[in-house]
Protein backbone atom coordinates (compact mmCIF):
# COMPACT_ATOMS: atom_id res chain seq x y z
CA UNK A 1 0.00 0.00 0.00
CA UNK A 2 1.18 3.33 -1.33
CA UNK A 3 1.96 5.77 2.13
CA UNK A 4 0.00 8.58 2.26
CA UNK A 5 1.40 12.02 1.01
CA UNK A 6 1.83 14.31 4.40
CA UNK A 7 1.24 17.58 1.96
CA UNK A 8 -2.25 15.76 0.95
CA UNK A 9 -2.91 14.70 4.86
CA UNK A 10 -2.26 18.47 6.04
CA UNK A 11 -4.09 20.06 3.14
CA UNK A 12 -7.20 17.97 4.30
CA UNK A 13 -6.55 19.15 7.77
CA UNK A 14 -6.00 22.41 7.10
CA UNK A 15 -9.13 22.37 4.86
CA UNK A 16 -11.03 20.78 7.78
CA UNK A 17 -10.11 23.25 10.65
CA UNK A 18 -11.03 25.94 8.64
CA UNK A 19 -14.46 25.11 7.92
CA UNK A 20 -15.68 23.43 10.36
CA UNK A 21 -16.02 26.08 13.15
CA UNK A 22 -16.78 28.54 10.35
CA UNK A 23 -20.06 26.75 9.60
CA UNK A 24 -21.18 26.13 13.18
CA UNK A 25 -20.58 29.91 13.52
CA UNK A 26 -22.71 30.72 10.79
CA UNK A 27 -25.27 28.44 11.56
CA UNK A 28 -25.51 28.96 15.48
CA UNK A 29 -25.10 33.00 14.34
CA UNK A 30 -28.40 32.11 11.44
CA UNK A 31 -30.37 29.93 15.06
CA UNK A 32 -29.64 32.65 17.07
CA UNK A 33 -27.25 30.43 19.42
CA UNK A 34 -24.36 32.46 19.13
CA UNK A 35 -24.86 34.46 22.39
CA UNK A 36 -26.81 37.48 22.62
CA UNK A 37 -25.90 39.19 19.74
CA UNK A 38 -25.31 36.73 16.95
CA UNK A 39 -23.74 39.59 15.01
CA UNK A 40 -20.98 40.68 16.89
CA UNK A 41 -20.11 37.14 17.26
CA UNK A 42 -20.11 36.14 13.81
CA UNK A 43 -18.04 39.80 12.92
CA UNK A 44 -15.50 39.34 15.68
CA UNK A 45 -15.06 35.31 15.17
CA UNK A 46 -14.34 35.68 11.56
CA UNK A 47 -11.90 38.67 12.14
CA UNK A 48 -9.82 36.89 15.36
CA UNK A 49 -10.33 33.63 12.54
CA UNK A 50 -8.80 35.70 9.82
CA UNK A 51 -5.58 36.95 11.94
CA UNK A 52 -4.64 33.75 13.50
CA UNK A 53 -4.48 32.23 10.15
CA UNK A 54 -2.69 34.88 9.28
CA UNK A 55 -0.28 34.22 12.22
CA UNK A 56 0.07 31.19 10.91
CA UNK A 57 0.79 31.58 7.39
CA UNK A 58 3.71 33.41 8.92
CA UNK A 59 4.81 30.52 11.16
CA UNK A 60 5.16 28.26 8.09
CA UNK A 61 8.31 29.30 6.43
CA UNK A 62 10.43 29.38 10.06
CA UNK A 63 8.67 26.25 11.32
CA UNK A 64 9.91 24.88 7.65
CA UNK A 65 13.36 25.61 8.25
CA UNK A 66 13.49 24.61 11.82
CA UNK A 67 11.77 21.34 11.87
CA UNK A 68 13.88 20.42 8.04
CA UNK A 69 10.19 20.05 6.33
CA UNK A 70 10.68 21.33 2.93
CA UNK A 71 7.10 20.04 2.32
CA UNK A 72 5.47 22.20 4.50
CA UNK A 73 5.93 25.19 2.32
CA UNK A 74 3.42 23.69 -0.17
CA UNK A 75 0.61 24.24 2.25
CA UNK A 76 1.27 27.78 3.05
CA UNK A 77 -0.70 29.00 0.07
CA UNK A 78 -3.78 27.43 0.84
CA UNK A 79 -3.57 28.53 4.48
CA UNK A 80 -3.17 31.98 2.90
CA UNK A 81 -6.13 31.79 0.85
CA UNK A 82 -8.10 30.71 3.81
CA UNK A 83 -6.93 33.81 5.94
CA UNK A 84 -7.90 36.15 2.52
CA UNK A 85 -11.95 33.77 2.99
CA UNK A 86 -12.05 34.72 6.50
CA UNK A 87 -11.41 38.34 5.57
CA UNK A 88 -14.42 38.13 2.99
CA UNK A 89 -16.65 37.06 5.15
CA UNK A 90 -15.62 39.21 7.88
CA UNK A 91 -16.00 42.27 5.83
CA UNK A 92 -19.46 40.78 4.03
CA UNK A 93 -20.24 40.41 7.79
CA UNK A 94 -19.46 43.83 8.74
CA UNK A 95 -21.66 44.96 5.57
CA UNK A 96 -24.65 42.79 5.96
CA UNK A 97 -25.72 41.91 8.91
CA UNK A 98 -24.38 44.72 10.58
CA UNK A 99 -25.36 47.62 8.26
CA UNK A 100 -28.04 45.87 7.00
CA UNK A 101 -26.54 46.29 3.20
CA UNK A 102 -26.69 49.84 2.60
CA UNK A 103 -24.40 51.22 0.37
CA UNK A 104 -24.49 54.82 1.65
CA UNK A 105 -24.16 53.62 5.12
CA UNK A 106 -21.35 51.35 4.55
CA UNK A 107 -19.57 54.05 2.18
CA UNK A 108 -19.99 56.37 4.79
CA UNK A 109 -18.24 53.97 7.83
CA UNK A 110 -15.57 52.95 5.22
CA UNK A 111 -14.72 56.73 4.79
CA UNK A 112 -14.66 58.06 8.34
CA UNK A 113 -13.93 55.65 10.56
CA UNK A 114 -9.63 55.19 11.18
CA UNK A 115 -9.87 51.51 12.40
CA UNK A 116 -11.68 50.88 9.41
CA UNK A 117 -9.27 52.51 6.82
CA UNK A 118 -6.25 49.85 8.70
CA UNK A 119 -8.70 47.10 8.24
CA UNK A 120 -9.74 47.78 4.58
CA UNK A 121 -5.92 48.47 3.59
CA UNK A 122 -5.03 45.25 5.14
CA UNK A 123 -8.08 43.71 3.34
CA UNK A 124 -7.18 45.20 0.15
CA UNK A 125 -3.04 43.61 0.48
CA UNK A 126 -4.60 40.14 1.19
CA UNK A 127 -6.72 40.82 -2.28
CA UNK A 128 -3.98 41.24 -4.31
CA UNK A 129 -1.50 38.72 -2.19
CA UNK A 130 -5.04 35.83 -2.97
CA UNK A 131 -5.12 37.08 -6.97
CA UNK A 132 -1.59 36.98 -7.44
CA UNK A 133 -1.38 33.15 -5.79
CA UNK A 134 -1.93 31.06 -8.73
CA UNK A 135 1.20 29.60 -10.13
CA UNK A 136 0.67 30.60 -13.15
CA UNK A 137 0.54 34.12 -12.03
CA UNK A 138 3.10 33.53 -9.83
CA UNK A 139 5.24 32.73 -13.06
CA UNK A 140 4.49 35.44 -14.93
CA UNK A 141 5.38 38.05 -12.18
CA UNK A 142 8.87 37.00 -11.70
CA UNK A 143 11.07 38.15 -9.27
CA UNK A 144 8.13 41.04 -8.31
CA UNK A 145 6.12 38.12 -6.78
CA UNK A 146 8.11 37.93 -4.47
CA UNK A 147 8.18 41.56 -3.88
CA UNK A 148 4.45 42.00 -3.65
CA UNK A 149 3.96 39.27 -1.33
CA UNK A 150 6.47 40.87 1.12
CA UNK A 151 3.56 43.01 1.38
CA UNK A 152 1.86 40.76 4.01
CA UNK A 153 4.68 41.46 6.60
CA UNK A 154 2.89 45.38 6.72
CA UNK A 155 -0.35 43.95 6.53
CA UNK A 156 -0.06 42.14 9.67
CA UNK A 157 0.87 45.38 11.42
CA UNK A 158 -1.88 46.82 10.00
CA UNK A 159 -4.57 44.30 10.85
CA UNK A 160 -3.29 44.26 14.54
CA UNK A 161 -3.87 48.33 14.37
CA UNK A 162 -7.23 47.48 13.30
CA UNK A 163 -8.07 45.19 16.07
CA UNK A 164 -6.24 47.50 19.32
CA UNK A 165 -8.13 50.02 17.60
CA UNK A 166 -11.93 48.54 17.63
CA UNK A 167 -11.34 47.54 21.78
CA UNK A 168 -12.57 49.89 24.13
CA UNK A 169 -10.57 49.04 26.46
CA UNK A 170 -9.75 45.53 26.77
CA UNK A 171 -5.94 45.66 25.44
CA UNK A 172 -4.64 43.16 26.86
CA UNK A 173 -5.31 40.58 24.02
CA UNK A 174 -4.44 43.11 21.11
CA UNK A 175 -0.76 43.25 23.30
CA UNK A 176 -0.24 39.30 23.44
CA UNK A 177 -0.87 38.91 19.69
CA UNK A 178 1.75 42.28 18.93
CA UNK A 179 3.68 40.32 20.45
CA UNK A 180 3.61 36.87 18.93
CA UNK A 181 3.76 39.44 15.82
CA UNK A 182 6.96 40.78 16.36
CA UNK A 183 8.55 37.50 16.97
CA UNK A 184 7.29 36.11 13.45
CA UNK A 185 8.66 39.31 12.07
CA UNK A 186 12.13 39.45 14.19
CA UNK A 187 12.82 35.38 12.52
CA UNK A 188 13.28 37.55 9.24
CA UNK A 189 14.74 40.43 10.26
CA UNK A 190 17.72 40.01 7.60
CA UNK A 191 14.78 39.43 4.93
CA UNK A 192 12.83 42.91 6.39
CA UNK A 193 16.04 44.55 6.41
CA UNK A 194 16.62 44.12 3.26
CA UNK A 195 13.27 44.46 1.57
CA UNK A 196 12.67 47.81 3.26
CA UNK A 197 16.44 48.83 1.75
CA UNK A 198 16.03 47.50 -2.02
CA UNK A 199 12.28 48.30 -2.78
CA UNK B 1 -47.44 60.84 33.15
CA UNK B 2 -46.07 59.46 30.75
CA UNK B 3 -42.47 57.53 31.94
CA UNK B 4 -42.15 54.61 29.62
CA UNK B 5 -41.07 55.25 26.43
CA UNK B 6 -42.66 57.40 23.75
CA UNK B 7 -41.99 55.52 20.21
CA UNK B 8 -44.21 52.14 21.02
CA UNK B 9 -45.17 51.70 17.41
CA UNK B 10 -41.47 50.52 16.33
CA UNK B 11 -42.02 47.26 19.10
CA UNK B 12 -43.43 44.45 17.88
CA UNK B 13 -45.51 41.72 19.71
CA UNK B 14 -43.19 40.19 23.05
CA UNK B 15 -41.42 37.34 21.41
CA UNK B 16 -39.50 34.82 23.96
CA UNK B 17 -36.90 32.34 23.61
CA UNK B 18 -35.98 29.28 24.41
CA UNK B 19 -33.16 29.01 27.40
CA UNK B 20 -32.53 25.56 25.63
CA UNK B 21 -31.23 26.66 22.99
CA UNK B 22 -28.44 28.48 24.22
CA UNK B 23 -27.44 25.78 26.67
CA UNK B 24 -27.00 23.44 23.75
CA UNK B 25 -24.54 25.55 22.36
CA UNK B 26 -22.40 25.48 25.29
CA UNK B 27 -23.17 21.23 25.96
CA UNK B 28 -21.76 21.11 22.34
CA UNK B 29 -18.79 23.07 22.85
CA UNK B 30 -17.93 21.50 25.66
CA UNK B 31 -17.90 17.93 24.24
CA UNK B 32 -15.98 19.01 21.23
CA UNK B 33 -13.66 20.73 23.40
CA UNK B 34 -13.78 23.85 22.55
CA UNK B 35 -14.73 25.46 25.14
CA UNK B 36 -11.55 26.93 26.88
CA UNK B 37 -9.16 24.75 24.62
CA UNK B 38 -7.72 28.38 22.86
CA UNK B 39 -8.36 26.22 19.77
CA UNK B 40 -7.08 27.77 16.54
CA UNK B 41 -10.25 29.49 15.77
CA UNK B 42 -12.54 29.84 18.63
CA UNK B 43 -15.92 30.35 19.53
CA UNK B 44 -17.02 33.81 20.56
CA UNK B 45 -17.49 32.78 24.11
CA UNK B 46 -13.58 32.24 24.04
CA UNK B 47 -12.78 34.61 21.18
CA UNK B 48 -9.05 34.83 21.62
CA UNK B 49 -5.49 32.64 20.89
CA UNK B 50 -4.64 33.69 24.44
CA UNK B 51 -7.31 33.77 26.55
CA UNK B 52 -5.87 30.42 28.55
CA UNK B 53 -3.48 32.93 29.92
CA UNK B 54 -6.41 35.03 31.72
CA UNK B 55 -8.69 32.08 32.32
CA UNK B 56 -9.39 30.87 36.02
CA UNK B 57 -10.51 27.14 35.77
CA UNK B 58 -10.80 27.65 39.69
CA UNK B 59 -13.84 25.87 40.83
CA UNK B 60 -16.48 28.79 41.10
CA UNK B 61 -16.49 29.37 44.74
CA UNK B 62 -19.86 29.50 45.22
CA UNK B 63 -23.50 28.30 43.50
CA UNK B 64 -25.31 31.40 41.85
CA UNK B 65 -27.94 32.04 44.04
CA UNK B 66 -31.28 32.56 42.05
CA UNK B 67 -33.42 35.65 41.70
CA UNK B 68 -35.96 36.13 44.06
CA UNK B 69 -39.39 36.97 43.04
CA UNK B 70 -40.85 40.61 43.88
CA UNK B 71 -43.35 42.24 45.10
CA UNK B 72 -44.10 45.22 42.47
CA UNK B 73 -47.16 47.36 40.64
CA UNK B 74 -46.66 45.57 37.01
CA UNK B 75 -46.89 47.35 33.91
CA UNK B 76 -49.19 45.78 31.25
CA UNK B 77 -46.44 45.18 28.39
CA UNK B 78 -48.25 43.58 25.36
CA UNK B 79 -47.32 45.99 23.65
CA UNK B 80 -43.47 46.22 23.93
CA UNK B 81 -41.18 43.75 21.80
CA UNK B 82 -38.88 43.24 24.74
CA UNK B 83 -35.54 41.93 24.43
CA UNK B 84 -35.56 37.63 25.78
CA UNK B 85 -34.49 37.50 29.17
CA UNK B 86 -31.52 35.33 28.39
CA UNK B 87 -30.51 37.95 26.45
CA UNK B 88 -30.53 40.79 28.81
CA UNK B 89 -28.52 38.45 31.74
CA UNK B 90 -26.03 37.00 29.12
CA UNK B 91 -24.77 39.78 27.74
CA UNK B 92 -23.58 42.51 29.81
CA UNK B 93 -20.55 45.27 30.45
CA UNK B 94 -19.67 45.19 33.47
CA UNK B 95 -15.91 44.56 33.67
CA UNK B 96 -15.52 44.22 37.36
CA UNK B 97 -15.76 40.40 35.75
CA UNK B 98 -14.20 40.30 33.11
CA UNK B 99 -14.45 42.72 29.25
CA UNK B 100 -16.16 40.21 27.35
CA UNK B 101 -19.84 39.93 27.46
CA UNK B 102 -20.00 36.62 28.85
CA UNK B 103 -17.53 37.18 31.62
CA UNK B 104 -20.40 38.53 33.54
CA UNK B 105 -22.77 35.89 33.63
CA UNK B 106 -19.79 33.72 34.39
CA UNK B 107 -18.31 35.14 37.08
CA UNK B 108 -20.43 37.48 38.75
CA UNK B 109 -22.26 34.62 40.93
CA UNK B 110 -19.12 35.01 42.70
CA UNK B 111 -20.75 38.28 44.49
CA UNK B 112 -21.84 38.62 47.86
CA UNK B 113 -25.01 40.76 47.49
CA UNK B 114 -26.45 40.28 50.84
CA UNK B 115 -25.77 41.61 53.17
CA UNK B 116 -25.48 45.36 51.41
CA UNK B 117 -25.39 48.97 52.50
CA UNK B 118 -26.07 51.75 50.45
CA UNK B 119 -25.04 55.45 52.08
CA UNK B 120 -26.54 58.68 50.87
CA UNK B 121 -24.27 61.08 52.28
CA UNK B 122 -22.87 64.21 51.41
CA UNK B 123 -25.19 67.54 50.80
CA UNK B 124 -28.10 65.89 52.41
CA UNK B 125 -30.28 67.35 55.00
CA UNK B 126 -29.97 63.35 56.71
CA UNK B 127 -27.30 60.45 55.80
CA UNK B 128 -29.29 57.05 55.01
CA UNK B 129 -28.09 54.19 55.11
CA UNK B 130 -29.98 51.18 53.20
CA UNK B 131 -29.23 47.75 53.86
CA UNK B 132 -30.20 44.49 51.75
CA UNK B 133 -33.92 44.42 52.89
CA UNK B 134 -34.54 47.69 52.71
CA UNK B 135 -33.68 47.91 49.24
CA UNK B 136 -36.76 46.15 48.73
CA UNK B 137 -39.41 47.48 51.06
CA UNK B 138 -37.97 51.20 51.90
CA UNK B 139 -40.27 52.52 48.72
CA UNK B 140 -42.79 51.00 46.74
CA UNK B 141 -41.37 49.28 43.66
CA UNK B 142 -43.12 49.47 40.22
CA UNK B 143 -42.00 48.05 36.86
CA UNK B 144 -40.57 50.41 33.49
CA UNK B 145 -39.99 49.53 30.13
CA UNK B 146 -36.97 50.76 28.94
CA UNK B 147 -34.61 51.32 26.07
CA UNK B 148 -30.98 50.46 26.66
CA UNK B 149 -28.82 52.08 24.59
CA UNK B 150 -25.38 51.14 24.64
CA UNK B 151 -22.81 53.42 23.38
CA UNK B 152 -21.37 50.55 21.22
CA UNK B 153 -24.55 51.17 19.26
CA UNK B 154 -26.61 48.29 20.39
CA UNK B 155 -29.63 48.36 22.19
CA UNK B 156 -32.11 46.38 24.54
CA UNK B 157 -35.95 46.98 25.79
CA UNK B 158 -35.83 45.80 29.31
CA UNK B 159 -38.78 45.32 32.01
CA UNK B 160 -37.33 46.96 35.54
CA UNK B 161 -38.30 46.66 38.82
CA UNK B 162 -37.43 49.41 41.06
CA UNK B 163 -37.85 53.30 42.20
CA UNK B 164 -37.34 57.03 40.91
CA UNK B 165 -33.81 57.50 42.11
CA UNK B 166 -35.52 61.29 42.92
CA UNK B 167 -37.83 58.90 45.85
CA UNK B 168 -34.78 58.36 47.53
CA UNK B 169 -32.92 62.18 47.54
CA UNK B 170 -36.13 63.50 48.36
CA UNK B 171 -35.71 61.13 51.50
CA UNK B 172 -32.70 62.33 52.56
CA UNK B 173 -33.31 65.82 51.74
CA UNK B 174 -31.31 67.41 49.24
CA UNK B 175 -29.21 70.76 50.60
CA UNK B 176 -29.52 74.12 49.27
CA UNK B 177 -25.53 73.63 47.51
CA UNK B 178 -25.54 70.16 45.94
CA UNK B 179 -25.30 70.86 42.24
CA UNK B 180 -24.38 66.81 41.72
CA UNK B 181 -24.81 63.28 42.47
CA UNK B 182 -21.85 61.05 42.25
CA UNK B 183 -22.67 56.94 42.37
CA UNK B 184 -19.44 54.52 43.28
CA UNK B 185 -19.33 50.85 42.32
CA UNK B 186 -18.83 48.28 45.33
CA UNK B 187 -14.56 47.46 45.22
CA UNK B 188 -14.07 44.04 46.49
CA UNK B 189 -11.52 42.59 44.63
CA UNK B 190 -11.51 38.82 46.14
CA UNK B 191 -15.03 38.68 44.61
CA UNK B 192 -14.59 41.02 41.43
CA UNK B 193 -11.67 39.15 39.22
CA UNK B 194 -11.30 42.18 37.15
CA UNK B 195 -10.68 44.48 39.90
CA UNK B 196 -7.84 42.21 41.30
CA UNK B 197 -6.37 41.90 37.62
CA UNK B 198 -5.74 44.71 35.12
CA UNK B 199 -5.46 41.71 32.48
CA UNK B 200 -8.76 40.47 33.53
CA UNK B 201 -10.26 44.09 34.30
CA UNK B 202 -9.48 45.77 31.19
CA UNK B 203 -7.22 48.27 32.93
CA UNK B 204 -9.99 50.95 33.55
CA UNK B 205 -9.89 52.55 37.42
CA UNK B 206 -11.75 50.78 40.22
CA UNK B 207 -13.83 51.62 41.82
CA UNK B 208 -16.06 52.06 39.01
CA UNK B 209 -17.82 56.07 39.50
CA UNK B 210 -20.45 58.04 37.43
CA UNK B 211 -22.43 61.05 38.34
CA UNK B 212 -25.43 63.21 37.16
CA UNK B 213 -26.61 67.09 37.83
CA UNK B 214 -28.53 67.28 40.15
CA UNK B 215 -31.43 68.17 37.95
CA UNK B 216 -30.68 65.16 35.72
CA UNK B 217 -31.04 62.90 38.90
CA UNK B 218 -34.43 64.29 40.35
CA UNK B 219 -35.79 63.88 37.09
CA UNK B 220 -38.71 61.24 37.33
CA UNK B 221 -36.90 59.27 34.22
CA UNK B 222 -33.94 58.44 36.64
CA UNK B 223 -34.59 55.21 38.27
CA UNK B 224 -32.55 52.95 40.66
CA UNK B 225 -33.64 49.34 39.70
CA UNK B 226 -33.57 46.46 41.85
CA UNK B 227 -35.00 44.10 39.72
CA UNK B 228 -35.36 42.92 36.31
CA UNK B 229 -38.28 40.32 34.46
CA UNK B 230 -40.51 40.61 37.29
CA UNK B 231 -36.97 39.27 39.64
CA UNK B 232 -34.34 40.73 41.85
CA UNK B 233 -31.31 41.57 39.61
CA UNK B 234 -28.83 38.97 38.44
CA UNK B 235 -25.63 39.56 39.75
CA UNK B 236 -24.51 39.95 36.29
CA UNK B 237 -26.81 43.19 36.12
CA UNK B 238 -26.27 45.30 38.85
CA UNK B 239 -27.27 43.27 41.62
CA UNK B 240 -28.61 44.65 44.48
CA UNK B 241 -29.39 48.30 43.11
CA UNK B 242 -28.33 49.98 39.94
CA UNK B 243 -29.12 52.83 38.23
CA UNK B 244 -30.96 53.62 34.74
CA UNK B 245 -30.37 56.75 33.22
CA UNK B 246 -32.20 55.79 29.64
CA UNK B 247 -31.60 58.89 27.79
CA UNK B 248 -27.63 58.35 28.31
CA UNK B 249 -25.61 56.03 26.83
CA UNK B 250 -24.94 52.52 29.41
CA UNK B 251 -22.48 53.36 31.16
CA UNK B 252 -23.89 55.64 32.89
CA UNK B 253 -26.08 53.34 34.10
CA UNK B 254 -23.90 52.28 37.15
CA UNK B 255 -24.22 48.96 39.35
CA UNK B 256 -24.15 47.39 42.28
CA UNK B 257 -23.88 50.79 43.77
CA UNK B 258 -22.52 51.10 47.66
CA UNK B 259 -22.39 54.74 47.23
CA UNK B 260 -24.45 58.00 46.82
CA UNK B 261 -22.92 61.31 47.05
CA UNK B 262 -24.47 64.62 46.56
CA UNK B 263 -21.01 67.47 46.16
CA UNK B 264 -20.81 71.22 44.79
CA UNK B 265 -18.18 70.14 41.96
CA UNK B 266 -18.67 67.62 39.18
CA UNK B 267 -17.25 64.34 39.88
CA UNK B 268 -14.81 62.28 38.06
CA UNK B 269 -16.21 59.41 36.18
CA UNK B 270 -14.96 56.22 35.15
CA UNK B 271 -14.86 56.43 31.27
CA UNK B 272 -14.50 59.97 31.16
CA UNK B 273 -11.20 59.34 33.46
CA UNK B 274 -10.14 56.49 30.75
CA UNK B 275 -10.68 58.24 27.18
CA UNK B 276 -11.69 62.06 27.71
CA UNK B 277 -12.24 62.10 23.87
CA UNK B 278 -14.70 59.28 23.85
CA UNK B 279 -16.65 59.65 26.61
CA UNK B 280 -18.21 62.73 28.24
CA UNK B 281 -19.42 63.30 31.64
CA UNK B 282 -23.18 64.03 29.92
CA UNK B 283 -23.10 61.04 27.56
CA UNK B 284 -26.90 61.68 26.40
CA UNK B 285 -27.88 59.53 23.87
CA UNK B 286 -27.41 62.03 20.35
CA UNK B 287 -27.31 60.31 17.03
CA UNK B 288 -25.66 63.81 15.42
CA UNK B 289 -22.29 63.41 17.75
CA UNK B 290 -20.43 60.29 16.51
CA UNK B 291 -17.88 58.38 19.39
CA UNK B 292 -14.71 58.47 17.41
CA UNK B 293 -14.35 55.17 15.81
CA UNK B 294 -17.83 54.28 15.29
CA UNK B 295 -21.55 56.21 13.96
CA UNK B 296 -24.17 56.58 16.55
CA UNK B 297 -26.72 57.31 13.89
CA UNK B 298 -28.23 54.20 14.13
CA UNK B 299 -28.25 51.26 16.04
CA UNK B 300 -29.25 47.37 16.57
CA UNK B 301 -31.97 46.71 18.42
CA UNK B 302 -31.42 43.47 20.08
CA UNK B 303 -33.95 41.40 20.98
CA UNK B 304 -34.87 37.76 19.44
CA UNK B 305 -33.40 36.35 15.89
CA UNK B 306 -30.59 35.21 14.04
CA UNK B 307 -28.18 36.84 11.77
CA UNK B 308 -31.52 36.75 8.70
CA UNK B 309 -33.69 38.19 11.37
CA UNK B 310 -31.71 41.79 12.56
CA UNK B 311 -33.90 45.28 13.16
CA UNK B 312 -31.34 48.74 12.48
CA UNK B 313 -32.99 51.49 13.74
CA UNK B 314 -32.44 55.21 13.82
CA UNK B 315 -31.21 56.46 16.99
CA UNK B 316 -33.14 58.95 18.50
CA UNK B 317 -32.08 62.06 20.26
CA UNK B 318 -32.21 61.83 24.09
CA UNK B 319 -32.55 57.79 23.13
CA UNK B 320 -36.28 58.84 22.45
CA UNK B 321 -36.97 60.43 25.29
CA UNK B 322 -36.58 64.18 24.55
CA UNK B 323 -40.00 65.28 25.37
CA UNK B 324 -39.18 64.36 29.30
CA UNK B 325 -35.44 65.46 29.31
CA UNK B 326 -34.14 67.86 26.44
CA UNK B 327 -35.51 70.94 28.56
CA UNK B 328 -32.55 70.26 30.84
CA UNK B 329 -29.99 70.83 28.26
CA UNK B 330 -31.58 73.40 26.67
CA UNK B 331 -28.75 76.39 26.86
CA UNK B 332 -25.98 74.18 26.27
CA UNK B 333 -24.21 73.18 22.93
CA UNK B 334 -24.59 69.21 22.97
CA UNK B 335 -21.52 68.66 20.55
CA UNK B 336 -18.95 70.09 23.36
CA UNK B 337 -21.00 68.85 26.14
CA UNK B 338 -21.37 65.34 24.63
C1 LIG C 1 -12.74 46.46 4.88
C2 LIG C 1 -12.28 45.63 5.71
C3 LIG C 1 -12.71 45.47 7.15
C4 LIG C 1 -13.79 45.99 7.83
C5 LIG C 1 -14.89 46.89 7.30
C6 LIG C 1 -13.71 45.49 9.18
C7 LIG C 1 -14.64 45.78 10.17
C8 LIG C 1 -14.53 45.35 11.47
C9 LIG C 1 -15.50 45.59 12.51
C10 LIG C 1 -16.79 46.36 12.33
C11 LIG C 1 -15.04 45.02 13.64
C12 LIG C 1 -15.77 44.92 14.97
C13 LIG C 1 -15.62 46.10 15.84
C14 LIG C 1 -16.57 45.97 17.00
O1 LIG C 1 -16.22 45.31 17.98
O2 LIG C 1 -17.67 46.48 16.90
C15 LIG C 1 -13.78 44.42 13.35
C16 LIG C 1 -13.00 43.73 14.26
C17 LIG C 1 -11.91 42.99 13.92
N1 LIG C 1 -11.38 42.81 12.65
FE1 LIG C 1 -11.96 43.75 10.98
N2 LIG C 1 -12.60 44.69 9.30
C18 LIG C 1 -11.97 44.65 8.07
C19 LIG C 1 -10.83 43.94 7.74
C20 LIG C 1 -10.20 43.07 8.59
C21 LIG C 1 -9.13 42.16 8.22
C22 LIG C 1 -8.53 42.04 6.81
C23 LIG C 1 -8.80 41.46 9.35
C24 LIG C 1 -7.78 40.35 9.56
C25 LIG C 1 -7.07 39.75 8.68
C26 LIG C 1 -9.62 41.93 10.42
C27 LIG C 1 -9.54 41.47 11.73
C28 LIG C 1 -10.32 41.95 12.75
C29 LIG C 1 -10.14 41.55 14.12
C30 LIG C 1 -9.08 40.60 14.65
C31 LIG C 1 -11.13 42.21 14.85
C32 LIG C 1 -11.37 42.15 16.37
C33 LIG C 1 -12.29 41.04 16.71
C34 LIG C 1 -12.49 40.96 18.20
O3 LIG C 1 -12.39 41.98 18.88
O4 LIG C 1 -12.78 39.86 18.66
N3 LIG C 1 -10.46 42.89 9.93
N4 LIG C 1 -13.48 44.63 12.00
Amino acid sequence: MKTLNPVFVIKVAIHLCALTPLLFNYYWSITDQNGADPVKAIIHFTGIGALNILLLTLLVSPSAKFFKLGWLMQTRRLIGLYCFFYACCHLLNFWWFELGFQVSLFIEELIKRPYIWLGMSGFVILFLLAITSPHSVRRKLGKNWQRLHYWIYPASILVWIHFYWSRKADISEPFLYLTVILILLALRKQKLKNWIRFR
Amino acid sequence: MKIIKSNRSQFKDHQITDEDIFNNKRDFLKKMGFVGAGSLITSPSHAGLFDWLKSDDTPPKKDPEPPKPLNFKALDKSGFELTPEQKVTHYNNFYEFGTSKQDPSEHAHNLTTNPWELTISGLVEQKITLNYEDLFKRFALEERVYRLRCVEAWSMVIPWVGFSLADLLKQAGVSSGAKYVSFKTLHRPSEMRGQSSRLIGGSIPYPYTEGLRIDEAMNPLAFLAVGLYGKSLPNQNGAPIRLVVPWKYGFKSIKSITEIKLSKIMPKTTWNLSAPNEYGFYANVNPDVDHPRWSQASERLITSGGLFDQQRIKTLPFNGYAEQVAHLYKDMDLRRHF
